[in-house]
């Protein structure tokens, strides 16, 4: 079988911790398949990156440091053309978003998306399980040789230890790129920094109303807590993007994630499922968040938030 | 600028997901289905960009089951045009198939701009956006927002881990998968969707039959086994309470 290319993505100078749990899945998976691995990063920045990566061979596309979407699909696709590819492993992230699926159709090879198990199976080909309809049902997937397989961060750990220097080749790659990057945006650090907070009372959808957020910030004082939310609750303007738990927002690791309405899709998780004990309530008893938290109840979070927060002698 | 947005309808996560007897798929007759919630933010910024800039802006969707009211329900909210591609498909089509008569049908259709929610619940085999633009040859980019249009091209910004972003600028023709429009989606009363569905017309476009794609098959659906399933308190909200204060005094977690 041809390489396993891993698609590595750089965070703040770093390997992102996706790309390194990665690589370590397509060093055990190549081993089971007698191949080798191959890591292909975009800009400068991640030469370093890639020459400790762990493959037996890198690819460094020249170009931009941020990640510009047709210049590093033009990257991949070139790398799969010359390598004669056996899988490629992108982290589902927006970067697996776009290459992934962009690069599978104009390649015609098949695509397996939201992955969080990956194996090797007899005769070249590899299985896969798929988080899907908002992480309520697992799918088995039968991997063909030559796919292309985005797999959710966190999905497996990284080996902690890498040894060896990995060549690292530029690539240069031809052809104007109709998309130019005309400015990256920091982090909008708002007023609390939800990272740091022991407890987090965090609230989805199933807040139902802005008018209902007072009920959360009470609980929130009576605890001593910090309230965060959920995608949709800053998609409606309710609170600021600052407080956003998850894949686009802040990954947080709190003492005790109180989860009231969020069903717990897997890009909701993706920020919260470290947390030391989480509790959630949740009315759908076949809600996702139930598979992640340590306590739960189906109770409505609109009658449980004011008892709660009497209870420990807050506002009445 | 003329922009199309894909809508598509997918099971509604609030109900019961029922398997079909191949446990393979699902019981895609049983269920009831809501339109995909990206779309509309799709939708939203489409409709923003032509109050803003007079982009004209159809609604696309391919006609695997009950689409008309979710094109209706476009028009009503100030679309200019609502396409139905019709063919000999139905429910079960996957993603990718479905991305292929998508694709053949905008390859020759005049859009400069198309515009697809991020992902919906049910992609499996990658998202529509990236699949459109590898199969059309298009600059493409996912998780989307704040697009805007800027002498003939355009400008958008993209959303990574973390809260941080960059801003790009690409000539047309492009995809974009929208994460979240500029506003929370407009709202309009049934009553519109009804009278819209009285007086304007779908226009249905013989799309082809189902193409053939290669694809990575579904061995077994399910739900997850409940490895880690969370210990539950029964009761209601006055127990449920009287159980967390036990559990934060335990942990010491009380302030
Ligand atoms: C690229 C990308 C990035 C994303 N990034 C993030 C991210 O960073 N963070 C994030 O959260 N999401 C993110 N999402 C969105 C994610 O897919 C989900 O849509 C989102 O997490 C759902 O939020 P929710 O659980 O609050 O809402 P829902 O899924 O609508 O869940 C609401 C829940 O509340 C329950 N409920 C309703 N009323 C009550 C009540 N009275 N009492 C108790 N329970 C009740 C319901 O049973 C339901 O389970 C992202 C999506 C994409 C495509
Ligand atoms: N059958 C379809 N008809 C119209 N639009 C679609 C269809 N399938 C996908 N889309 C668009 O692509 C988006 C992402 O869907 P997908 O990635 O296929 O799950 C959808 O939310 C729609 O905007």
């Amino acid at each position: 079988m041809g390489p396993i290319i891993v698609v590595v993505e750089m965070q703040s100078d770093a390997m992102s911790p996706a790309s390194a749990e990665l690589l370590s899945r397509a060093r055990q998976l190549a081993r089971a398949q007698s191949t080798r691995v191959v890591a292909l990063g975009f800009g400068e920045a991640a030469r370093g990156a890639l020459g400790s990566s762990g493959a037996d061979d890198a690819f460094l596309a020249a170009g931009a440091d941020a990640y510009v979407p047709t210049q590093a699909e033009a990257a991949l696709r070139q790398v799969l053309q010359e390598t004669a590819a056996g899988l490629v492993l992108l982290p589902n992230t927006t970067m697996g978003m776009d290459l992934g699926a962009a690069t599978a159709a104009a390649e015609g090879r098949p695509m397996v998306a939201y992955a969080t198990s990956l194996a090797a199976v007899e005769g070249g080909a590899f299985k896969a399980t798929s988080q899907v309809y908002g992480g309520k049902l697992v799918a088995e997937v039968a991997v063909p040789e030559g796919s292309v397989v985005t797999v959710l961060p966190g999905s497996w750990p990284a080996d902690e230890a890498v040894s060896g220097t990995t060549p690292v080749r530029d690539l240069v790659v031809a052809g104007e790129s109709p998309m130019e990057l005309v400015r990256t945006i920091e982090p909008d650090t708002g007023d609390v920094d939800i990272t740091r907070a022991d407890v987090l009372v965090s609230v989805g959808r199933g807040i139902q109303d802005p008018d209902n957020l007072e009920l959360a910030d009470e609980l929130a004082e009576a605890l001593g807590a910090v309230v965060s939310c959920s995608r949709p609750v800053v998609d409606a303007g309710w609170l600021p993007r600052a407080r956003q738990v998850g894949k686009s927002g802040q990954t947080v690791k709190p003492k005790l994630y109180l989860a009231l309405g969020i069903s717990g899709a897997p890009e909701h998780l993706q920020g919260m499922k470290d947390s030391e004990i989480i509790v959630a309530i949740n009315s759908d008893p076949t809600a996702p968040i139930f598979e992640v938290a340590h306590y739960g109840a189906t109770c409505d979070i609109l009658e449980l938030m004011p008892i709660l927060t009497e209870r420990l002698g807050g506002a009445d | 600028m003329r922009i199309a947005v894909l809508v598509k309808d997918v099971p509604d996560l609030v109900e019961e997901l029922e398997l079909d007897e191949s446990g393979r798929g699902l019981a895609v007759d049983d269920l009831s289905y809501v339109p995909s919630e990206w779309d509309d933010q799709a939708l939203e910024e489409a409709l923003l960009l032509k109050e803003a800039s007079g982009a004209h802006v159809s609604a696309v969707a391919l006609d695997t089951g009950d689409v008309d009211n979710m094109l209706y329900t476009a028009l009503a909210k100030g679309a200019d045009r609502a396409v139905k591609l019709v063919g000999d498909y139905d429910r079960t089509l996957p993603g990718r198939q479905r991305a292929r008569i998508l694709a053949d049908y905008l390859a020759g259709a005049g859009y400069d701009l198309v515009m697809t929610g991020v992902q919906a619940v049910d992609d499996l085999d990658g998202q529509i956006a990236g699949l459109l633009g590898g199969m059309l040859g298009w600059p493409h980019a996912s998780v989307v927002r704040d697009v805007a249009v800027d002498s003939g091209a355009v400008r958008f910004v993209q959303e990574y881990a973390g809260g941080r972003m960059a801003e790009f600028r690409s000539s047309t023709p492009l995809v974009l998968g929208v994460q979240a429009a500029k506003k929370p989606p407009r709202y309009v009363p049934i009553a519109r969707i009804r009278q819209v569905s009285r007086s304007a017309a779908l226009e249905e476009v013989e799309a082809g039959g189902s193409p053939s794609e290669s694809l990575a098959a579904i061995e077994r659906l399910y739900r997850p086994e409940a490895q880690g399933h969370a210990t539950m308190w029964d009761g209601d909200a006055e127990q449920v309470a009287a159980a967390l204060v036990a559990l934060l005094d335990e942990q010491h977690l009380r302030s």
